[in-house]
């Protein structure tokens, strides 16, 4: 009997046709429980180095989070990974709303895509029923068109419908998988437009088994009352109006403006009215006490919803106000692009525009004025049309491509990948190692249990400490107590506080936990719902395995370590690792180096960032290690990154 | 009159705001969870005695509890209309009926029906309200005077669903063979 997961996964070749439910091995759990763990050993053992992420040989996987579909409340997060065409590493992103509840119940703990269809199609999942049907007649259906009609050919009201738009079926690299009021961005989008697979349907009737009922159920009741009562948790956006945190503190256009006045209390009252006169209501995802989605109707429009920063990415990236992103997003959101990164392409188009670089001839029939350019380009974007067929890679990619100096306009991408527009004055050495090597690629993906700025006045400062318990250990309260300025800590405490804020998103990531209601809400007020103290009770009722604080700790690592490598097999190394030189106006070279090779040796990583053999074998991944070797990544000798001659050299 | 003959009853009531329903779920899954034998030993929101019925885009979000068993398709049907779209008449139908899956055991096909979640002790409030923290259903118990009605109990839904498959004969034999067994 398996409990929590189904013990199961699909695994769909679209090349054959071929539709197998796998049994999984219950110690694979135990090593990677789900989500993301699981995926990353997926891709490391089934996806060759050197594979081109085009081709059917990559594998797109939706893996649902060990928790997802039981009474764990904020327990959603679907993991969607693949080899991301954008750079060659891993492509992650996380999916919440209902669909991973709904593939748990239909019996499926995770689904593996390979291959490539001969033509469009997609997958229609009814528990064991599963078929590939042909798609051809949803080519080019926006995404809320591809969702309904799905469903009535189905017949099936209560299926969920994760489908890619226009832009996915085109392989824009900035396309997302959308299913409701939930989306996975970040590099899924195109892999899945690549085998030719509109969409996944999924609808289940069967049990998801809990190991130890009563104190699950209690557990869970409980943890659903805290996280309802607790304010730190879900989305301060969603109910606070005053945003003046992201606009004035985030660059505008393409990464390039600080407008560190703009916030008033006229604009806060305008926008509140200009929200709350077109909202419907807040809606929220399978079993989570919070409703971070804010349901908007706007005139001409269809509805939609939006979380978060995406209230503002449009209206920033263009220099407008909200009406625009609400007028913007449910347009972009059907074409299938997603609210991260197009919106950062679009800017840095007609930024060079302006430069010369590409000219009125590259934008045939563009309107002047700058709303309509960004429809224009959406359009362009999607469909791969003129420019847009170069826009469609990315800012990176396009940037190579256009060259004649349109590099120096790609000044916010880490890796390929756009990141937030944020451009600020001194050095934040935590953020600088997190930006530099998360494999998580954003940002976001990666902050959040250790606050951002310190607390000053010495009360509060004491009483925050007294209700922070989520820390794994007191080192971190120690830290707290001696940090006055942002940027002074000590650069073992900077590599620790790397560290942890990276295990809460690897956690939940596995867990099927959603961010804002654990490793990205710890930051703000430090009360989060989850931390390395409850998630083993929670995971032991639950899915019945034994877990405690270290042994966690010890999955977090391995599926780090595992992460790290599948990146490094694909030839990432130190160099790479640097967050965009403007990201801070004061920089320091030798400074951030000598940090980097502390954080890789913290890490038991070589002085090119690579797990060494001792490191990957004390964490069980014996295996990772003579895959590496084998590849010439590793000969099996190295040391860590301070031990390096070359760290010796440079003190 | 003596009004003191007058038999009074108990009605409970959960009353549904469905402007405040998010769409979670999490009444679905505790009305699945609680129902399952042994208790919340698992969840599967296909066997709730209460199901929200949503269309995000359309801003529908009805929670809908599992009313009586209706032994054939009903021939009359209403058409709602709701924000320009036009929905299925079944849509907000709280019955188990033959013509659709909803409210239907999903192994047995037999009818699912809100019970309140009678058990012993009687719970402070049915599950399905304890778990929405949104407060669209909330509980209510009056007292009414009337006769105490006689409800079927689960059991004659139970059977009155299986004869209605499979004849009263063999019902019958089959219960009295397994009760020799
Ligand atoms: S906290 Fe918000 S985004 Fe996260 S699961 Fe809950 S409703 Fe969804
Ligand atoms: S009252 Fe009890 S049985 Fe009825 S729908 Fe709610 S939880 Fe289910
Ligand atoms: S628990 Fe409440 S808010 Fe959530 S779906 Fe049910 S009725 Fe709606």
């Amino acid at each position: 009997m398996r409990y929590a997961e189904t013990g199961f996964q699909l695994e769909v070749d679209l090349s054959k046709g071929s539709i197998d439910k796998v049994e999984t091995d219950p110690r694979d759990t135990a090593m990677y429980i789900g989500g993301l763990g699981m995926n990353l050993k997926l891709l490391f053992d089934r996806v060759p180095p050197g594979t081109d992420p085009w081709s059917p040989d990559n594998l797109l996987i939706f893996g649902n989070g060990l928790l997802n579909g039981t009474c764990v409340p904020g327990a959603n997060r679907v993991s969607v990974d693949t080899i991301a065409p954008l750079n060659g590493f891993l492509g992650h992103s996380l999916m919440g709303g209902f669909f991973g509840a709904e593939m748990k119940m239909a019996g499926y703990d995770r689904i593996v895509i390979r291959g490539e269809a001969p033509d469009l199609v997609y997958l229609a999942i009814h528990n064991d029923k599963v078929e590939i049907r042909d798609a051809r007649h949803l080519r080019g259906k926006l995404m809320d068109e591809t969702q309904t009609l799905i469903k009535d050919e189905l017949n099936d009201k209560r299926a969920w419908v994760a489908a890619i738009g226009p832009a996915g079926e085109n392989r824009v690299i900035m396309a997302s998988i959308d299913c409701g009021n939930s989306s996975a961005a970040r590099t899924v989008g195109p892999v899945m437009g690549a085998k030719k697979l509109k969409a996944i349907a999924v609808r289940g009737t069967k049990d998801v088994y809990l190991a130890h009922p009563d104190k699950a159920w209690e557990m869970c009741s409980r943890l659903r009352k805290e996280l309802d009562a607790n304010p730190n948790v879900g989305d301060w956006m969603a109910t606070d109006e005053d945003d003046s945190f992201h606009h004035n503190n985030f660059s505008w256009g393409n990464a390039r403006v600080r407008r560190k006045t703009f916030w008033s209390a006229e604009l806060e009252e305008r926008w509140r009215n200009l929200k709350y006169d077109h909202m419907s209501r807040w809606t929220g995802c399978w079993n989570c006490p919070k409703a971070c989605h804010n349901l908007i109707q706007w005139p001409n429009r269809r509805r939609f919803s939006y979380k978060c920063y995406g209230k503002d990415t449009y209206h920033m990236a263009s220099f407008q106000e909200l009406d625009f992103t609400f007028e913007i997003l449910p347009i972009a959101m059907d074409l299938g692009l997603d609210s991260y990164s197009t919106p950062q392409v679009i800017a840095f188009a007609l930024e060079l525009l302006d430069a010369g670089i590409l000219t009125e001839k590259d934008f045939p029939g563009m309107p002047s004025d700058v709303r309509q350019r960004f429809y224009y380009l959406l359009q362009k974007i999607a469909f791969r049309e003129g420019i847009g067929d170069v826009l469609a890679h990315g800012t990176s990619g396009a940037a190579a491509i256009i060259g004649k100096g349109a590099e120096k306009f790609d000044h916010n991408t880490v890796k390929k990948f756009e990141q937030l527009p944020i451009k600020l004055g001194k050095l934040n050495p935590a953020y600088f190692l997190m930006i530099a090597t998360g494999e998580e690629m954003a940002i976001t993906q990666t902050e959040g249990s250790f606050p951002q700025d310190p607390i000053t006045d010495p009360e509060l400062k004491e009483e925050f400490i007294k209700n922070w318990i989520a820390v794994p250990d007191k080192k971190f309260h120690e830290w707290f107590r001696q940090w006055e300025k942002r940027d002074q800590l000590p650069d073992d405490a900077m590599c620790a506080i790397c560290d942890w804020n990276e295990c809460m998103h690897y956690l939940d990531d596995s867990l099927g936990l959603c961010g804002f209601v654990s490793s990205f809400r710890g930051q703000f007020g430090g009360t989060t719902g989850y931390h390395v103290w409850n998630m083993p009770k929670v995971i032991t009722h639950v899915a019945g395995i034994e877990f405690d604080k270290d042994r966690l700790w010890e999955f977090f690592q391995r599926i780090r370590n595992l992460a790290r490598a599948l990146n490094n097999i694909r030839g990432l190394r130190r160099h790479m690792e640097r967050p965009p030189d403007d990201h801070w106006a004061v920089r320091n070279e030798e400074y951030e180096q000598q940090l980097l090779t502390k954080y890789y040796d913290f890490k038991g990583w070589t002085f090119d960032g690579i797990p060494t053999k001792e490191t990957l074998e004390r964490l069980s991944l014996g295996y990772v290690a003579e895959e590496l070797i084998k590849n010439g990544v590793l000969t099996g000798n190295e040391v860590t990154a301070l031990n390096d001659i070359r760290a010796k050299k440079k003190e | 009159m003596d009004s003191k003959r007058k038999k009074t009853k108990i009605v409970k009531e959960i009353k549904v705001d469905t402007s405040k329903c998010v769409g979670c779920r999490a009444c679905e899954i505790a009305c699945s969870a609680f129902h399952a034998v042994p208790k919340f030993s698992s969840v599967n929101t296909a066997r709730s005695r209460i199901m929200v019925v949503m269309d995000e885009f359309r801003d529908i979000f009805v929670p809908i509890r599992a009313g009586d068993y209706a032994q054939a398709e009903c021939n009359g049907r209403n058409r709602y209309v709701i924000d320009g779209k036009e929905y299925d008449a079944c849509t907000f139908c709280p019955a188990s009926c033959p013509s659709r899956d909803a409210f239907k055991e999903p192994d047995s096909g037999l009818p699912l029906k809100c019970d309140m979640c009678e058990s012993v002790p009687p719970l402070e409030k049915p599950m399905c309200v304890d778990a929405c923290t949104f407060g669209a259903l909330t509980y209510e118990e009056r007292e009414e005077e009337g006769a105490e009605e006689e409800k079927p109990g689960d059991m004659e839904i139970v059977f009155e669903a299986l004869v209605k498959k499979h004849g009263k004969k063999k019902v019958m034999d089959t219960f009295a063979r397994l009760s020799k067994s």
